[in-house]
């Protein structure tokens, strides 16, 4: 079974060449999403499988490893396109898979009057491949091509509705920026390779480990290159201006950006390589503290989006941000265990979105909804589950059980500490508050003007029911794998990825600190639930005289540009490379350019006309001219002509039978 | 009474095929060339005639019965088709009807 891994990618590719080759004219409207959320649901089955028989028994060392051929031989250098299943990716696997497979079943209904209805297919399937290379990959070039597909796949479905300009923009600037990380990626995967010779990962790590000592320059440069690069995919400060414009893209698409690919590259990029970066202190303390800030700075900017989609966009920069300090502070598992959960509610909470939007005719703002708890019962229940899960509820949900994990293993790190868990802490209290400024806004009060007018909404199909309910169960039950000391003490997650991830170092804590931990956790959480329902709820009017105070007003607009990180990059680098652009046309490079090149191309072309080789191919071309002509002129329209060839022919024919 | 000889009765359907022959090539008139596709027919119906007493079998003349059906649809149609083109064309010349040209 372990020998069927390399088509748990295959399939999905399989599905993309099919969709994109057959096209929209070839194929039914109906078959198209069989066949795309069909490739995905057969590979997520397959990891099923694999999974259960990984279980089951282990194979030797924990890790299997599939050669699938050899990708390139060239001097002493031979790279194979080769997987390797351990704990760490067939957590990934799944999660892409399952949650993966799941949005394809929603897009099913909810894309089906798109008329690019294929083409959404096609991209989302490449895109699903794309990331379970990046993740299966086991070595960093093969990574590389995975990282770099998941990157265009990004960007066609960022600016899948191409017609309109503003998405067109999103796409180009989500593909920029990233590409700015994925520029240091590659300086820092050169740098690996040619320091320790090798792209195997499983081999670069210990080599690592042997010739390079803790927080010697080459490990702090390397490990800080790869930061950057997770830095751009993840959207953590200051590369995370792309993630918010994002949004132009269709829902299902912000999901499977959000929960399962992409944005949770550099997570795993990181943990994937976290002997390096136990190497260099100086860099995980960075990403540490660039984690604490992105979840402080994205908490407070959800907190005052009006658009439903922007909200989920900083809260899902806020979350990762919560795996980068994990991550900082050498929490391995414990990131990777905050991935696993928010995948499933970070999708919930975008497909519950996508239902809200689509039945109040493409309605973003919060603002203008309201009520809709009565109307859409099912999407009010499993989009409630899912922001619960967010603010980590205590006791009940997913999200309290990972998030608490990376409180406590902060405080408890020696990477860590109380500063950063106080971060932390601020930002579960920031969660609370915005998501449900958002469910309080959407699901309750009085239904705005716009909403009742429009007939009751229509309910959503099955294909879109199945995916929020079966995502809300994994959004309260995904949690109980991973039981804090105090609260039954059984670390099974963090068991099965101990042979991947190694465990954290406690320093001593005293004991029953934990459970004073989780308590100002749960304390933190209430309150921000308790101050939502009573701003934007209760008393609706506060908030607003807040914002419309001279003082409020700065803040609100400073947060809701995001920072002004966009306007900062606008002006410093934008601005003057476009100027320098215009100013510099026609300067001397440009003319150096005309006169070395092309004007004697023009020039070269222009003697040449009429040669021998050009004889050849005119009078190819005169020959069938005549022919065409010569055999036009036998069709000459009068009837008697082709009576008389008709009796001519019978004539020969007969002649030749007789005479011969 | 006495057998007509094989060779009169074909050289009879020979000549009748060539004036029908005839008749359609050089004819530009659509009535006439519909009269010599008739003569034509009618050959070939001699000819069978001929060939079925010279061996004494019905095949000739149940043959013959078929050719007259044909003959009798394909006149049919045939000048329905001739009155059409003449009310679009108010002409029965077929040099008139030259519009498929290459």
């Amino acid at each position: 079974m372990l020998s069927l891994l390399w088509l748990v990618p295959a399939i999905p590719l399989a599905g993309f060449a099919a969709l994109a080759l057959l096209g929209n004219f070839r194929l039914p409207r109906a078959v198209t999403p069989i066949v795309g959320a069909g490739s995905v649901g057969l590979s997520a089955l397959l990891t099923v499988l694999i999974g259960a028989q990984y279980l089951a028994s282990p194979p030797a060392g924990s890790a299997y490893t599939q050669t699938v051929w050899n990708w390139m031989a060239a001097g002493g250098l031979t790279l194979a396109v080769a997987f390797r299943l351990d704990a760490l990716s067939l957590t990934m696997i799944f999660v892409v898979t399952f949650v993966g497979f799941l949005i394809h079943l929603y897009s099913a209904e909810h894309m089906a009057r798109d008329e690019g209805y294929n083409r959404f297919f096609a991209y989302m399937n490449l895109f699903v491949a794309a990331m379970l290379v990046l993740v299966l990959a086991d070595n960093l070039l093969l990574l590389y091509l995975g990282w770099e597909g998941v990157g265009l796949c990004s960007y066609l479905l960022i600016g899948f509705w191409y017609r309109e300009e503003a998405n067109g923009r999103a796409a180009r600037k989500a593909f920029l920026v990233t590409r700015v990380g994925d520029a240091a990626l590659a300086v820092g995967m050169f740098l690996i390779f040619v320091q320790l010779g090798t792209w195997n990962i499983q081999d670069l790590m210990p080599r690592a480990a042997a010739q390079w000592t803790a927080g010697s320059a080459v490990a702090l440069l390397a490990a800080a290159l790869l930061l950057a690069g997770a830095l751009g995919k993840s959207a953590q400060l200051p590369l995370q201006v792309w993630l918010p414009d994002a949004m132009a893209g269709p829902t299902p698409v912000s999901a499977l950006i959000h929960a399962a690919t992409m944005v949770t590259a550099g997570v795993y990029l990181i943990a994937r390589m976290h002997v390096l970066f136990s190497l260099a202190p100086a860099v995980m303390l960075a990403a540490a503290v660039i984690g604490a800030a992105t979840l402080l700075l994205a908490g407070l900017s959800a907190l005052v989006q009006r658009d439903i989609k922007r909200v989920l966009a900083y809260s899902t920069m806020s979350q990762v941000g919560y795996m980068f300090l994990a991550l900082g502070a050498g929490a391995w598992s414990a990131a990777i265990f905050h991935f696993w959960t928010h995948a499933f509610f970070k999708a919930l909470l975008f497909l519950g979105a996508g239902v809200v939007i689509q039945s109040l005719d493409e309605e973003h703002d919060i603002f203008r909804m309201g009520g809709l708890r009565k109307t859409q019962p099912l999407t009010f229940w499993t989009f409630l589950i899912g922001a619960c899960s967010l603010s980590a509820l205590p006791l009940l949900t997913a999200g309290f059980y990972s998030k608490d994990k990376i409180l406590w293993d902060v405080w408890s790190s020696p990477a860590g500490g109380p500063v950063l868990w106080a971060a932390g802490l601020a930002g579960a209290f920031l969660t609370s508050l915005y998501i449900f400024r958002v469910v309080f806004r959407v699901f309750f009060g009085a239904p705005f003007a716009k909403t009742q007018e429009s007939s009751p909404p229509n309910q959503p199909g099955i294909r879109v029911r199945i995916p929020l309910l079966v995502l809300a169960v994994f959004s309260i039950g995904a949690g109980f794998v991973e039981l804090p000391e105090a609260l039954g003490n059984m670390p099974a997650f963090s068991d099965f990825l101990s042979t991947t991830l190694p465990a954290l170092t406690v320093m001593a804590a005293a004991p029953g600190s934990e459970v004073f931990l989780e308590i100002d956790a749960a304390a933190a959480v209430l309150f921000g639930m308790l101050l939502a329902y009573v701003f934007f709820l209760r008393r609706p009017g506060l908030s607003d005289r807040m914002a419309r105070t001279p003082a409020g007003n700065a803040i609100h607009r400073f947060w809701s540009a995001g920072w002004g990180f966009d306007w900062l990059y606008e002006t410093v680098i934008v601005h003057p490379y476009v100027r320098l652009a215009a100013r510099n046309k026609n300067d001397v490079f440009d003319r150096l350019v005309d006169r070395l090149v092309t004007r004697p191309y023009t020039w070269l072309a222009r003697i040449s006309r009429g040669d021998f080789f050009d004889r050849i191919f005119s009078w190819i071309a005169d020959l069938n001219a005549g022919i065409s002509r010569a055999l036009g002129a036998l069709q000459s329209g009068y009837v008697r002509w082709y009576a008389a060839g008709i009796a001519a022919g019978a004539i020969i024919l007969i002649a030749m039978a007789v005479l011969q | 009474m006495a057998e007509v000889p094989v060779e009169h009765g074909l050289i009879l359907a020979a000549i009748l095929f060539a004036l029908g022959l005839t008749g359609v090539l050089v004819r530009r008139n659509l009535l006439f060339i519909l009269l010599s596709l008739e003569v034509m027919i009618n050959a070939a119906g001699v000819a069978f005639i001929t060939a079925g007493s010279r061996w004494a079998q019905p095949d000739g003349q149940i043959l013959f019965l078929f050719i007259l059906a044909v003959a009798a649809a394909e006149v049919s149609i045939g000048l329905a088709l001739v009155l059409l083109f003449h009310r679009s064309r108010k002409s029965l010349s077929v040099d008139d009807a030259i519009g498929m040209r290459g």
